[in-house]
């Protein structure tokens, strides 16, 4: 009988080409798919359409401190009064925050508090979000965010 | 002379392992970081930016995106429209609720405004959405991480 030589079972490959195509032909696909989605976050209000106020106010409710933000030239932010009480900057704005939250008891924020913002038609929307930033809370060292006012809720618009 | 046939050149295949490696790591690196959804935003708006901007814990209940560009259209569903227009797309939204056995104001309507937006186009947005019985919204903004 014939012994057939060992060798001849090495010689035994596995085509690597059509491998090797489809997994390019994938990373291509996946690179050309791939779009850097940048991180978004939320401000939730809760404004219910005017809804009839039934029976006396709550007493314990605090009423809203308003907020009026007005518009310059071309949708910039030119003024800002919190209860009649005049700020320079939206910075000077949260430092009087901060200084009602620390002579607040409570640990939660300004519990019960709320804002009602009251903008110019033509505010341009960025100031609205760089307000609502500078009321609703702040990011400490460790990256967490200290919250101010939660409650926030807009006037009805005035058309122009 | 005689030339002896060259038996080195059968030896030219390179290792292909460490390429395969590779190229199977950068795969697996693109499909887990890959992402399909094109509803919840839109290249045409450019949000404002906020450092307290953070991404919800949980996903909101119901989301509806609502998209408005700087010039005050709105873009909904990828269709551009009106404010008036939007109107019968919200009560279809509604009619969908409904049909999933829940009411217009347990629905969440995000609000993605570009920054250059009118706020008083934004508030006639939300009163459009609170005509149809929408109460909880979420206005968005993009987190800013200062670079």
């Amino acid at each position: 009988m014939k012994v057939r030589n060992a060798r001849e079972a090495e010689k035994i490959e596995i085509p690597m080409t059509p491998m090797i195509d489809i997994v390019f032909q994938l990373l291509i696909f996946f690179i050309m798919t791939f779009k850097i989605v940048s991180l978004e976050g939320d401000f939730n209000i809760k404004m219910p359409a005017s809804a009839p106020s039934q029976g006396a106010p709550d007493e314990d409710q605090l009423p809203p401190m308003k907020l009026r933000l007005t518009a310059g030239e071309g949708g910039g932010l030119s003024g800002i009064t919190l209860n009649d009480r005049q700020f320079g900057s939206l910075d000077e704005l949260h430092a009087y925050i901060i200084d009602l939250v620390g002579s607040d008891e409570s640990d939660d924020g300004l519990e019960g508090a709320e804002v009602e913002l009251d903008c110019d038609y033509g505010l341009n929307y960025e100031n609205v979000v760089a307000a609502i930033t500078a009321v609703s809370g702040e990011i400490d060292d460790d990256g967490s965010i200290i919250k101010l006012v939660e409650k926030i809720k807009f006037t009805p618009p005035e058309p122009q | 002379m005689r030339i002896k046939p060259r038996k080195t050149s059968e030896d030219a295949t390179g290792d292909l392992t460490p390429m395969i490696d590779m190229t199977f790591q950068l795969i697996a690196f693109f499909m887990v970081l890959i992402n399909f959804s094109e509803a919840d935003q839109d290249q045409r708006v450019q949000l404002p930016l906020s450092v307290i901007a953070k991404p919800p814990e949980a996903p909101l209940d119901s989301p509806i995106y609502i998209h408005m560009q700087d010039d005050g259209t709105v873009i909904f569903a990828g269709e551009d429209l009106s404010l008036e227009g939007l109107g019968v797309y919200l009560d279809r939204e509604r009619e969908i609720l409904a049909l999933n056995n829940k009411s217009a104001d347990q629905a969440t309507v995000i609000i993605r405004a570009d920054g250059g937006a009118k706020t008083g186009k934004v508030q006639e947005l939300i009163q459009m959405c609170q005509q149809k019985k929408f109460e909880k919204f979420a206005l968005r903004a993009k987190e800013d991480v200062g670079y």
